[in-house]
């Protein structure tokens, strides 16, 4: 037995049940990708008065490209630290979210808010906060000793954008990890204390290797949205810099393509992020379906 | 090894819940005490807290002579096995088996010969390298209770551990539980709500209802001598039948018959409990109109009302009373336990 199946008579009403949602797929997703891949192709003059189709030309140059492998070394570290911060503190919270605490409810409600916040949102309010001179945060540093100032030092600037990226993946983490430390039985985390392992050791041996799916399923999310999703993030905080220490690939597109006007060669690298996209993607359902769950 | 002593144990949960009311029980040295009581009058509760994961409300447990009310789970010497089996799902047989002793430092060398020890008394040798979800229900079981041997632990606690397996299968495993126990004469406290696991495998079985205890005592004293109503019709199957009487001089009146009891005093309302299998047909005594009839192959089960409640008789499979028949039941007046009525309590008799 299985759950029923509806059927419909005919085929009219099942394409026209699906075709909403097609249009919207069709109109933001493929065809942007089909024109991105079309346009990869071409190059326009600096006046944007001819166009010529150039085959990979503008690959080639984007792939002789230092600045390229810089922006994607930059990417591969941001993505890197937003990942790895995003997991930790969502899992350290989760966990303390698991216990049978007072209140946890509110907690449990609260931390979910911030995944409500658009990127570009969640970039102006950490520019507030880390703003040399002004934002709280920031006065704070200064006051410690440390010189803030993320428009002049790289680093600051990078770590400014891992931050205020991370924060808002913490609430989407939080809620993933929460549902795998529920879906622990009790039973055999109290069977392990029992064996002699004391709540570290419990976490590193039993819950953290019972929780890798949902770790693996999460980086690969987390992965995903640095890449792509975080250019409001950059675009509010650094606009990729100082210099270029915080471009990273898709800041790179748009600096590229909006005010480096070269649309030929911001296509290709759409292109190519798109196809670094679908690899992690495909690598994230060849796992699901190798590790069933436990 | 080490007796295990509870001295007025209590449990009330932080919602208001008094899951245990002070239950005392000694268990000697290597003895197999069952716990066994309908569902929900905190036998786990118990479990949990000689276990350590529960906290004592009041009360206190010792240990081989240590309390231990304050003692971690680990440090109590002591190993569990659990309803739903809590092996860890992501590793092999062997390492379910080797990750207690791992975390106490054993000796890798002695790991090993532990471990290979185990899966030999329980047939698990060539299960090792498998994971627990390849095992079936019966293997997990095995590999549950390996987990608890490895350890050589003081206690064995065993929460209802084999109601997920079948009715064949809890048989087989009964039997090797209580074979292993003996073998390794570690002192076992076992909880089940099965009344015929309870009478097969103790040595010392404790009625509990209620968050309280009915009665302690062998099987047998507790089947032949039930403590309290409740008791008695808890224990058996089918059920005692409980027959309202009237005690008289020298004996006790049902539905208009005395039946001679020794030592019995003329006066008050009591509680006649008569077992099924000592009800007997016979040429007279008690009219008995057969409602229903249950054949279980050795024996028959015959339904229907007596002195205004409805009983049933076992007889033995030759017997040819059928539905519809009036037979007449004599009762032995050995046989009957009386009860209180108000009190619920067995009274005194010869
Ligand atoms: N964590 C808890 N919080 C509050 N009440 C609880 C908790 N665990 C058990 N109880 C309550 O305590 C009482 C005893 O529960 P317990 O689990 O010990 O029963 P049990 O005899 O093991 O029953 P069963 O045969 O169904 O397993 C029940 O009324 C139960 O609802
Ligand atoms: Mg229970």
């Amino acid at each position: 037995m299985g759950p029923e199946r509806v059927t419909f008579g005919g085929r009219l009403l099942p394409a026209a049940l699906i075709a909403p949602q097609l249009l919207i797929v069709g109109l933001f997703f493929y065809w942007p990708a089909v024109q991105a891949v079309w346009q990869s192709f071409q190059m326009q003059d600096a006046f944007g008065l001819s166009t010529e189709f150039v085959w990979f030309e503008n690959y080639r140059a984007l792939f002789t490209d230092p600045g390229y492998y810089q922006a994607l070394v930059t990417t591969l570290v941001f993505a890197a630290a937003v990942a790895g911060l995003s997991l930790g503190i969502a899992l350290l919270l989760a966990t303390m979210a698991d216990r049978e605490i007072r209140g946890a409810g509110i907690y449990r409600t609260l931390l979910i808010w911030p995944y409500a916040v658009a990127p570009a949102v969640a970039g102006v309010l950490f520019g507030f906060l880390f703003q040399p001179g002004l934002g709280l945060i920031a006065r704070g540093l200064t006051q410690i000793g440390i010189p803030w100032n993320p428009l002049l030092d790289g680093n600051h600037a990078m770590i400014l954008v891992v931050m205020a990226a991370a924060w808002k993946q913490i609430s989407y983490n939080f809620l993933f990890f929460l549902a795998g430390l529920q879906a622990i039985p009790r039973s055999v985390i109290e069977a392990a204390a029992i064996d002699g392992a004391g709540p570290a050791r419990r976490f590193w041996t039993i819950v953290f290797p019972l929780l890798s799916p949902t770790t693996f399923f999460l980086m690969v999310v987390n992965v995903v949205y640095a890449f792509c999703e975080t250019f409001g993030v950059i675009d509010v905080l650094t606009h990729g810099g100082p210099g270029r220490a915080t471009q990273t690939l898709v800041y790179k597109v748009y600096q590229d393509g909006r005010i480096g006007a070269d649309l030929g060669g911001s296509a290709a690298q759409s292109v190519v992020l798109m196809a670094i996209v679908i690899g992690l993607t495909a690598i994230q359902f060849r796992y699901v379906e190798k590790r069933v769950a436990y | 090894m080490a007796g295990l002593t509870l001295d007025t144990l209590r449990k009330t949960y932080s919602g208001g819940v008094d899951a245990v009311r002070g239950v005392s029980l000694d268990v000697p040295d290597g003895a197999f005490c069952v716990l066994v009581g309908p569902s929900g009058c905190g036998k786990s509760t118990v479990l949990r807290m000689i276990a350590g994961l529960e906290t004592v409300t009041a009360g206190a447990i010792t240990i081989g002579g240590r309390v231990v009310n304050d003692v971690e789970p680990a440090e109590r010497d002591i190993a569990m096995v659990f309803q739903n089996y809590a092996l860890y799902p992501h590793m092999r047989v062997y390492d379910n088996l080797a990750y207690g002793l791992r975390n106490r430092g054993t000796p890798k060398a002695e790991i090993e010969t532990r471990v290979t020890e185990a899966a030999r008394l329980l047939g698990l040798e060539a299960m090792l390298t498998r994971y627990p979800r390849q095992l079936s229900g019966g293997q997990r079981q095995r590999v549950a209770m390996g987990r608890a041997i490895v350890r050589k632990p003081q206690v064995f606690l065993f929460d209802e551990p084999l109601s997920n397996l079948d009715a064949k299968l809890r048989v087989q495993m009964r039997v090797e539980i209580r074979r292993l126990q003996r073998q390794l004469g570690v002192t076992t406290v076992y909880v089940t709500h099965d009344q015929v696991e309870a009478m097969t495998m103790a040595d010392r079985l404790v009625v509990m209802n209620g968050g309280e205890i009915e009665q302690v005592g062998t099987p047998i004293e507790i089947y032949r001598r039930p403590a309290t109503r409740y008791v008695a019709t808890f224990m058996g199957s089918p059920p005692m039948n409980i027959l309202g009487a009237e005690a008289v001089a020298g004996g006790v009146r049902i539905d208009g018959t005395v039946i001679p009891v020794a030592g019995m005093t003329a006066g008050t309302a009591v509680e006649a409990g008569i077992r099924p299998e000592d009800l007997r047909i016979a040429e007279d005594g008690l009219p008995f109109r057969i409602a229903f009839v249950e054949e279980l192959g050795a024996t028959r089960l015959l339904h229907g009302p007596l002195a205004g409640t409805d009983v049933a008789v076992q007889v033995p499979a030759g017997s040819t009373a059928q539905e519809g028949d009036t037979v007449r039941l004599a009762i032995d007046g050995t046989a009957l336990h009386l009860f209180d009525p108000a009190t619920g309590r067995r009274l005194a008799q010869g």
